[in-house]
């Protein structure tokens, strides 16, 4: 003991000590926190709300201001609720590559623990709309294919094409594609009413209805093309294109072939 | 040398430039190989379209750039195209390589008839126009005129019963003061306080047997709900007056040409027409800011009832749906 | 007895009865002219038979009622769904009857293949100068197949009664609705009272199966012995006259590659059909007024009247109690009116032009009829500019543009490219007619330098054979029309203004480079 409180004053000592204790620390902090039960405690939320915020503050405020107010540039967040920012940042459109017409869907930036804690922040802001649960999102179960196709006839088709490949809107704005979007993201877009697209209230089309909406959206996507090469499912601009091109010019073809001479 | 302009003289059909297969009969036989393969391809899709019958149309296989095709249908289709077109093929080929082609010389003969011919047409038309009397008999002209022209009448007539007469039909919907606004589908009545703040309903009228609303009802009855916020609307005080509390309700048929009218921005509170890109400024009750579309979209008058469910004040104040000749559009 | 013997015992039998055998003997030896571009007419020939026979098959199972069924066949999102009978019926054809879909699709890519070739015939008619006379009368029968094939077709694919044909055929009552006086009363005739109603898809399926196809029987016939009787047209060249024919004669050769032909078109008919989805009519849903879906648009052949009328102005007037809407008969009505009216008096307008009133059968090389090949590019280019117009929320979605500025920009070409399309092409034929005649003054280029003695290069042209350049300069260059304001008394003539406005297009028209004679070749013999 005498030998080691020589070295006391030992300027390598400061940073050992940092060392030892963070280590001491953390271990004691995910030791406990492992021990804990799935819940989270308001403590934990607290935390996770304020590292939603320390994100929210790096990554967002710069165009949704400091307070998630809005600005000329971005709309305010305050009542959006933890599933529009679920969506949003989920699904890679949030933050914004560029100041386009919309918010493309890309990559996300942020993974599946930051979003939530992104989320997290937002809700405690104001309330709003909640990030549906897992058990919740059974479509399989809950949904009828036929009466989905019926309501996206009626509610959907009409920005997002009759086989949810996407529409135009104004001004280079689009109604985007609905094929390999998670079912969670679609109930959370009909539900926050994402940029253009309008809300799809609760009571007007029932979650029980959103399920059918999930389910009709799913076997679209799913279904074999059974003609033949789907050609976009976008209608005749396509088919008349590869009349055109492929029918009429394979046809064109031959026709030069048959008259021509043989040596 | 002459000052005439002379033009390049024809040299005539070039010399015949015989084909291999006519000078070598070895190459005449392959020739004939050829046409017989094409021949036998043709014959085996044949035998992929029979096959292809048989095959259960539950089973899928992959094909590149096609994606997952069904291969009762894939085969069905290839295999009466292969059968098809080698046929064609071979005839082809073998026209091409076997059958003579030594350009063939014929003469075009002169339409126009001799004139003898001519004038010999020309006094059969005269002598028996004459000798039916018509040009002399103007009682005959004039009653074959009026039997003819009554009797082409008769059809016209016999037509009438293609449709009912419209009536004041266009003009009107089954809307009607107090009717209740309901889901379509789901026939559900919607109270005000069930829509948020930038949500979209389609709407139809509630009626005793919604199992089996008539599709032409429907085509005139359809309405688009939309809630704003108050202060975002921009409109005359007795447009104002037919919303409630920033929930306003349009026709979706359009006023252009009847397409369903239902793409609504919420950001820019743009009503959007797919068929023709009509647009509409829901904030300032439909007004047409872009595209072919001359008029706005009516509003139909709704407010809340006692429990709260929305239900409609009047009918529309004008027809619905694309303009016709007796609509009065002031 | 031998098949020459069985043969000739049928032959003696129709000819006992018939006198056959004079008129067989002339015409299997008719001679056909061979060229690629002659074949365009057939490929639509041959449609117009795949499209009968394929939709007799479509005929024995589907059922033209709009009657409300419930859907109990084997596609599960449609289950339990209310449809019309027309529509129930195209589903159990498409799932359950074995060929059905794939009927289908061959009858709708047939009709595709046959509107355009259709067009692309008309084209290569219309370039060539092959409407002159004696075949007026075929070009006017050819505008009006032109106009049944779009009628037949739109009413063709709304029987299905889908979510997409069945807003064009609401397109179509919207357009019956506009006309003046009569509209309301013509639209409850055509759908027998309020639109959708029940009788429409019942009525158009009998136009569509028995009275159309019946008139095209009877005018492809017509167009069929017109062609027949008069001759085709042939390409100049040597050895070939305004007088003779060239070519191969029916029997063997003609009919092995005609015939060969047909199964050629079948088979890419049938290839089309077996691997391009067409008309997934599942997809859309049936119909009702309610719904709709982004991009909505008509089969190509209608893309240009869809056009036309996304981009007209919003103009009705409201008048007296009425509405004309000018933004529907314009667009819908009076242009195609005044375009297919004009295209079918075309060759009287050319001829009052040129004042040519002679027999043609040899057709123009384009780059040799600069006028009307510029024409015809102003044309297509109208086409084009308002058929994309007409697809420009598919454009717009896919190359991340605008259909405001699509909008725009076709409202604004449809002025200014068809007219820039003609000055383009004339110059374009007078420079390639000025390459004509350098190709038969000089030869051709051969891209092979010699060096002469005093240092210079030079290049080795090689003279081109007689027979291409008679090819090149058998061509006719009638001066323009003498139209003198008097005549030879002294008297000033009648329709001065139409006078001089023919004069005007007649000096236009007979612009062109001055093809080499036989003068111009003894001379630079000379060199």
């Amino acid at each position: 003991m005498k030998r080691l409180s020589r070295y006391r004053r030992h300027k390598a000592v400061a940073p050992l000590l940092l060392f030892f204790a963070l280590l001491t620390i953390g271990a004691t902090f995910s030791v406990a926190n492992a021990a804990t039960s799935a819940e989270k405690t308001s403590a934990d939320r607290s935390v996770q709300i304020e590292e939603g915020r320390q994100i929210f503050l790096k990554g967002c405020s710069s165009c949704h201001g400091l307070n998630a107010e809005g600005a000329q540039i971005a709309p305010s967040l305050i009542g959006v609720g933890a599933a529009s920012v679920d969506f949003q940042v989920g699904t890679g459109r949030m933050p914004m590559a560029d100041m386009s017409a919309q918010a493309m869907r890309k990559d996300p930036i942020y993974d599946a623990e930051e979003t939530a804690a992104l989320a997290a922040y937002v809700a405690s802001l104001s309330p709003g709309p909640d990030i549906p649960a897992e058990s919740s999102l059974n479509y399989e179960r809950d949904g009828s294919t036929a009466e989905g196709g019926e309501l996206f006839r009626n509610n959907c088709a009409m920005c997002h094409n009759f086989a949810g490949q996407g529409g135009a809107l104004t001004q280079g704005k689009y109604a985007p594609t609905l094929m390999g979007v998670e079912p969670k993201h679609i109930y959370e877009a009909m539900v926050t009413g994402p940029q253009s697209m309008p809300v799809f209230s609760d009571k007007t089309i029932t979650p029980g209805e959103k399920m059918s909406i999930i389910k009709w959206i799913k076997s679209a996507e799913k279904e074999p093309n059974l003609g033949g090469a789907s050609l976009g499912r976008v209608g005749p601009v396509t088919e008349g294109l590869l009349g055109w091109v492929l029918g009429l010019g394979i046809l064109i073809g031959v026709a030069v072939w048959l008259a021509m001479k043989v040596r | 040398m002459s000052n005439e302009i002379e033009a390049i003289k024809d040299p005539g059909l070039p010399a015949h430039v015989h084909r291999k297969t006519d000078t070598d009969p070895a190459a005449a036989n392959r020739a004939e190989r050829q046409v017989a393969i094409l021949f036998g391809v043709s014959a085996l899709g044949t035998v992929l379209l029979i096959a292809s019958y048989f095959i259960p149309d539950d089973i899928f296989i992959f094909i590149p750039i096609m994606g997952n095709q069904n291969a009762h249908q894939l085969g069905l289709g290839l295999g009466m195209a292969i059968s098809l077109f080698f046929i064609g093929l071979g005839a082809i080929h073998w026209a091409k390589t076997l059958m003579p082609d030594t350009e063939v010389v014929a003469q075009r003969h002169e339409f126009r008839s001799p004139d003898s011919d001519r004038k010999e047409f020309v006094e059969a038309v005269k002598s028996g126009a004459a000798a039916s009397g018509l040009g002399r008999r103007s009682l005959i002209k004039r009653s074959l005129g009026a039997a003819l022209g009554l009797s082409a009448l008769s059809p016209l007539l016999l037509l009438r019963d293609l449709g009912p007469l419209p009536g004041k039909e266009l003009e009107k919907t089954t809307w009607k003061s107090g009717t209740y606004l309901v889901t379509d589908p789901g026939n559900r009545r919607i109270k005000a306080s069930d829509l948020e703040v930038g949500a979209v309903a389609q709407v139809l009228p509630e009626i005793a047997d919604p199992e089996h609303r008539k599709l032409s009802d429907i085509a005139k009855d359809a309405v688009l709900l939309i809630r704003l916020r108050p202060q975002e609307f921009n409109l005359e005080a007795d447009r104002l007056a037919m919303t409630h509390d920033g929930i306003i309700a349009f026709s979706k048929i359009c006023s252009h040409m009847g397409c369903a009218v239902a793409l609504y921005e919420q950001q820019t509170k743009h009503l959007l027409c797919p068929c023709h890109q009509s647009t509409f400024d829901v904030s300032r009750a439909a007004k047409v800011i872009f595209g072919p579309s001359a008029r706005p979209l009516p509003q139909l008058d709704i407010t809340i009832d006692q429990e709260g469910y929305l239900v409609a004040r009047q009918p529309f104040s004008e027809p619905v749906g694309p303009s016709f000749w007796e609509r009065n559009s002031q | 007895m031998t098949t020459e013997a069985r043969l000739g015992s049928v032959a003696n039998f129709v000819d006992e009865r018939t006198g056959g055998a004079a008129w067989m003997k002339k015409n299997l030896q008719k001679v056909f002219p061979d060229h690629w571009s002659f074949l365009l007419g057939e490929v639509a020939l041959y449609s117009f038979v795949i499209l009968l026979l394929s939709g007799t098959f479509l005929t024995f199972w589907f059922d033209p009622s709009q009657r409300e069924v419930i859907y109990e066949g084997s596609y599960e999102p449609l289950e339990g769904i209310k449809m019309s009978a027309a529509y129930a019926s195209a589903l159990h054809i498409s799932f359950e009857v074995r060929g059905g879909l794939l009927m289908r699709q061959i009858h709708h890519w047939a009709a595709l293949i046959f509107m355009a070739a259709i067009v692309a015939h008309m084209m290569r008619v219309f370039f060539t100068g092959a409407f002159r006379k004696p075949r007026e009368g075929n070009w006017i029968i050819g505008i009006g197949l032109l106009t049944l094939g779009i009628v037949e077709g739109f009413l063709g694919y709304s029987l299905p009664d889908d979510l997409l044909s069945g807003t064009g055929v609401r397109i179509a009552e919207a357009i019956i609705q506009a006309l003046p006086v009569v509209g309301s009363y013509l639209a409850y005739f055509a759908f027998g009272g309020a639109f959708p109603g029940e009788a429409f898809i019942p009525r158009i399926y009998v136009v569509h199966v028995l009275l159309l196809p019946g008139a095209f029987l009877a005018l492809i016939t017509a167009h069929l012995m017109l062609v027949w009787y008069q001759k085709h047209t042939q390409f100049p060249g040597p050895g070939r006259t305004e007088k003779n024919v060239v070519g191969y004669p029916l029997m063997p050769t003609y009919m092995a590659k005609a015939g060969g032909f047909f199964f050629i078109v079948f088979g890419v008919t049938a290839f089309l059909g077996a691997v391009a989805s067409i008309n997934p009519i599942w997809l859309y849903g049936p119909y009702t007024p309610g719904q709709i879906s982004a991009g909505s648009q008509p089969d190509w052949y209608m893309g240009w009247l869809d056009g036309l009328v996304r981009m007209a102005p919003p103009i009705e007037t409201h008048a007296f109690g009425h509405t004309i809407s000018w933004n529907i008969l314009v667009p819908g009505l009076i242009i195609p009116g005044i375009l297919f009216t004009g295209m079918a008096l075309y060759p009287f307008i050319e001829s009052w032009i040129t004042g040519d009133k002679r027999e043609h059968h040899l057709l123009d090389r384009p780059r040799n009829a600069p006028n009307r090949t510029a024409l015809g590019a102003m044309s297509l280019t109208f086409v084009l500019v308002t058929l994309i117009n007409g697809g420009n929320d598919i454009i717009a979605t896919h190359f991340d543009l605008s259909i405001n500025q699509i909008m725009w920009g076709t409202r604004i070409g449809v002025f200014v490219l068809p007219p820039l399309a003609f000055v383009v092409t004339k110059r374009l034929c007078l420079s390639l007619q000025r390459a004509d005649r350098e190709l038969v003054l000089h030869g051709r280029e051969t891209g092979t330098l010699i060096r002469l003695p005093h240092g210079e290069f030079v290049e080795v042209h090689e003279p081109i054979s007689p027979e291409k350049a008679y090819f090149l300069t058998s061509h006719e260059q009638a001066p323009a029309l003498e139209l003198p304001e008097v005549d030879g008394r002294g008297v000033k003539r009648a329709h001065v203004l139409r006078n001089k406005l023919r004069a005007r297009m007649s000096v236009a028209n007979a612009e062109a480079v001055p093809k080499i004679t036989a003068n111009d070749l003894k001379e630079i013999e000379h060199h």
